[in-house]
C-alpha cells in the first residue's frame, strides 16, 4: 500500500525535477518553456479561476463520458449480437473515428452557435465512445457458445443470457476501454473549450493565458488538466475493482 | 410410444456451409430407457455433439423426431442438464453460486434454502466440500469439472447430457471423476447420455455403448455392457472388459473406414 502511493509520488517529483533542470540548463525564458517553479505563482494568482474553470471542464467531461458509455454500450450490444449489424456498422465507425476531432470542432461550433456547454459535451462524447463500442462488441461476440448453451438449454431468454452472462463477462473489456475513453474525453472537452470564443473551462483559461502571453499560466493549466485526468482515471480503476475485481488474478 | 425416456428416431441433419449442405446425421436411432446411461462413441467430427444439441432442444433436426419422456422436443426444456469439455463456470461467481445458477432460471420446487442445501450436498458428493466460496480460477481443471457436474444436476434434470466432460483431464483425474459419476448416479435419478472418445470410459460408465458411423452418422453398432450398478476400476482389467474394448475398437475402425464392413458379422 505504501509502495502504491509513495512510488508514483517519487516518480512525479523526479519528473518535475527533470523539467526544472531542463529549463535551467538551457536557460530558457518563460516564453519558450515555463519551469515548475513558475507555476505556484500562477496557481495562487488565479486560484478562483482554476476552481471554477476546473469544475466546468470536469462536469462536461464526465457528462460526455457518460453519454459515451450509454451510446457506446448500445452500439456495442447491437454489433455484438448481430453479425449483419457488425458488418454494416464497423466501416462507418472506423471512418468516423479516423476523422480528427479537431476538424469537427469548428463545424460543431458553427452548427450550434452559442450552445457552448452542449458543444463541449458533444465533442467529449464523440471522441470517447468508439473504444467503448468496439470493446463491448468484441466482448459479446467472442462469448464462447457453451456459455450460451448452458443457459439456453434451460430455456433462458436472450435477455437473461445477457444479464447473467454476457454483461458480466464483458465488464473487464469494458473497463479497459473506459480507461482509454476517460483521457480521450478530456481531450475532446478541451478542444472545444480552446476553440470556441468566450468559452469556459480550463481550455478557455489556457486560451486566455495564450492571448495575455502568460506562459506560466498555460503550463499551469496543462498540469491541472493532467491532475483531473489522473483523478478521473483512478475513479474508473476503483469502479473496476468493485465491479470486475474477479478478473484480476492474485499475484503469486 | 416405447417406454424409453429418450427416443431419437430416424434423425437426419445437415449444416448449411459456404460449399453447400454438409450432412452430419443420417438416419440416427437411439433409445435410452429411464435411468439408463448411454455412451455414444464414433470417429471425430461424426456429429456426436450435434446429437447432444438435438436432445437438449438447442436445435431442430431437418428430419426425424426427438422424444423426451413422451413429448416431442422442439425447444429447450428445463428437464435437461448439460456439461461440456469446457466447464464454462462463471468466473465472477463463487463455486456455490455457479452451481445454483440453473435454479435462477428454471422454475423450481426448491426454496432458496433447500436449493442451497442441495448444492452443498452435491458439492460434498463430488468432493468439493470446503470449496463452496472459492472462485473457479482458484480450482484445478478436475475440480472445476466436478463443479460443472453439480451445476448440471442441481435442478434435478431427467436427462444429463455429458459432451466429453472428461476429455481435457489427465488420466488419473479422469478415473477419479468416473468413480464420482457412479457415486452421483447412485443418488440421483437421471438418465444419462455421454459423448466420449474414450472407449474405457464408455464401458466403465454406460449400460449401453452406441457406435456411430463416420459422417454422416447413423447408428452402426450397439453394445450392451452388461455390468450393473457401481463399478470399480478393476472391472476394466477383466477379460470381459478387454473383449468389449476390442469389439468397440474394431467398430470404430469400421466407422473410420479403415476396416472392411464385411467383418461386421464377426
Amino acid at each position: 500500500m505504501l509502495r502504491k502511493i509513495v512510488v508514483p509520488i517519487i516518480a512525479c517529483i523526479v519528473f518535475l525535477g527533470f523539467w526544472e533542470l531542463l529549463v535551467w540548463a538551457n536557460d530558457w525564458p518563460n516564453y519558450v518553456m515555463a519551469s515548475p517553479s513558475d507555476l505556484p505563482a500562477s496557481y495562487i494568482r488565479f486560484w478562483d479561476l482554476f476552481l471554477v474553470m476546473g469544475w466546468q471542464t470536469l462536469w462536461r467531461t464526465v457528462l460526455g463520458l457518460m453519454l459515451a458509455i450509454v451510446v457506446g454500450v448500445a452500439i456495442g450490444m447491437i454489433m455484438g449480437f448481430s453479425r449483419t449489424m457488425r458488418d454494416a456498422l464497423y466501416p462507418l465507425l472506423v471512418g468516423f473515428n479516423a476523422i480528427p476531432k479537431a476538424t469537427v470542432v469548428p463545424i460543431v461550433a458553427l452548427m450550434f452557435v452559442g450552445a457552448h456547454d452542449f458543444n463541449t459535451v458533444l465533442i467529449a462524447f464523440m471522441i470517447s465512445f468508439f473504444p467503448i463500442a468496439v470493446s463491448v462488441s468484441i466482448g459479446l461476440s467472442t462469448l464462447e457458445p457453451e456459455y450460451r448453451d448452458i443457459l439456453r438449454s434451460l430455456g433462458a431468454s436472450q435477455a437473461t443470457i445477457f444479464w447473467k452472462i454476457a454483461l458480466p463477462k464483458t465488464l473487464p473489456e469494458f473497463f479497459g476501454a473506459l480507461k482509454v475513453a476517460v483521457t480521450l474525453a478530456f481531450i475532446g472537452t478541451n478542444l472545444m473549450e480552446i476553440v470556441s470564443p468566450h468559452g469556459r473551462g480550463l481550455g478557455a483559461l489556457f486560451d486566455s493565458g495564450k492571448t495575455n502571453s502568460d506562459y506560466p499560466l498555460m503550463f499551469a493549466v496543462l498540469i491541472a488538466l493532467a491532475f483531473l485526468g489522473i483523478v478521473l482515471y483512478y475513479v474508473v480503476v476503483v469502479l473496476e475493482k468493485i465491479f470486475a475485481g474477479w478478473a484480476e488474478r492474485q499475484p503469486t | 410410444m416405447s417406454s424409453s425416456l429418450i427416443d431419437i428416431r430416424g434423425v437426419r441433419h445437415a449444416y448449411q456451409t459456404a460449399t453447400g449442405p454438409l450432412p452430419v446425421l443420417d438416419g440416427l436411432d437411439v433409445a435410452v430407457p429411464e435411468g439408463g446411461f448411454v455412451a455414444v462413441v464414433g470417429p471425430s467430427g461424426c456429429g456426436k455433439s450435434t446429437l447432444t444439441r438435438l436432445v437438449a432442444g438447442l436445435m431442430k433436426p431437418d428430419e426425424g423426431e426427438v422424444w423426451l419422456h413422451g413429448s416431442r422436443v422442439t425447444s429447450p426444456r428445463s428437464t435437461v442438464g448439460m456439461a461440456f469439455q469446457n466447464p464454462v463456470l462463471l468466473e465472477w461467481r463463487s463455486i456455490l453460486k455457479n452451481v445454483l445458477l440453473p435454479l435462477e432460471i428454471v422454475p423450481s420446487k426448491l426454496s432458496k434454502a433447500d436449493g442451497e442445501a442441495r448444492a452443498r450436498h452435491l458439492l460434498k458428493l463430488v468432493g468439493l466440500e470446503g470449496f463452496e466460496d472459492k472462485r473457479p480460477s482458484e480450482l484445478s481443471g478436475g475440480m472445476r469439472q466436478r463443479a460443472s457436474l453439480c451445476r448440471a444436476l442441481i435442478h434435478q434434470p431427467e436427462v444429463l447430457i455429458l459432451d466429453e466432460p472428461f476429455g481435457a483431464l489427465d488420466a488419473f483425474t479422469r478415473e477419479d471423476l468416473w468413480q464420482i459419476m457412479h457415486a452421483l448416479k447412485a443418488e440421483e435419478p437421471f438418465t444419462g447420455v455421454l459423448i466420449t472418445h474414450d472407449l474405457r470410459e464408455s464401458i466403465f460408465l454406460a449400460d449401453q455403448v452406441i457406435v456411430l458411423s463416420g459422417r454422416p452418422a447413423r447408428t452402426q453398432f450397439v453394445l450392451d455392457v452388461g455390468f450393473d450398478g457401481p463399478r470399480k476400476i478393476d472391472h476394466l482389467y477383466t477379460p470381459e472388459a478387454a473383449e468389449m474394448l476390442n469389439t468397440l475398437r474394431h467398430q470404430i475402425e469400421i466407422a473410420q473406414g479403415r476396416a472392411p464392413e464385411a467383418d461386421d458379422a464377426a
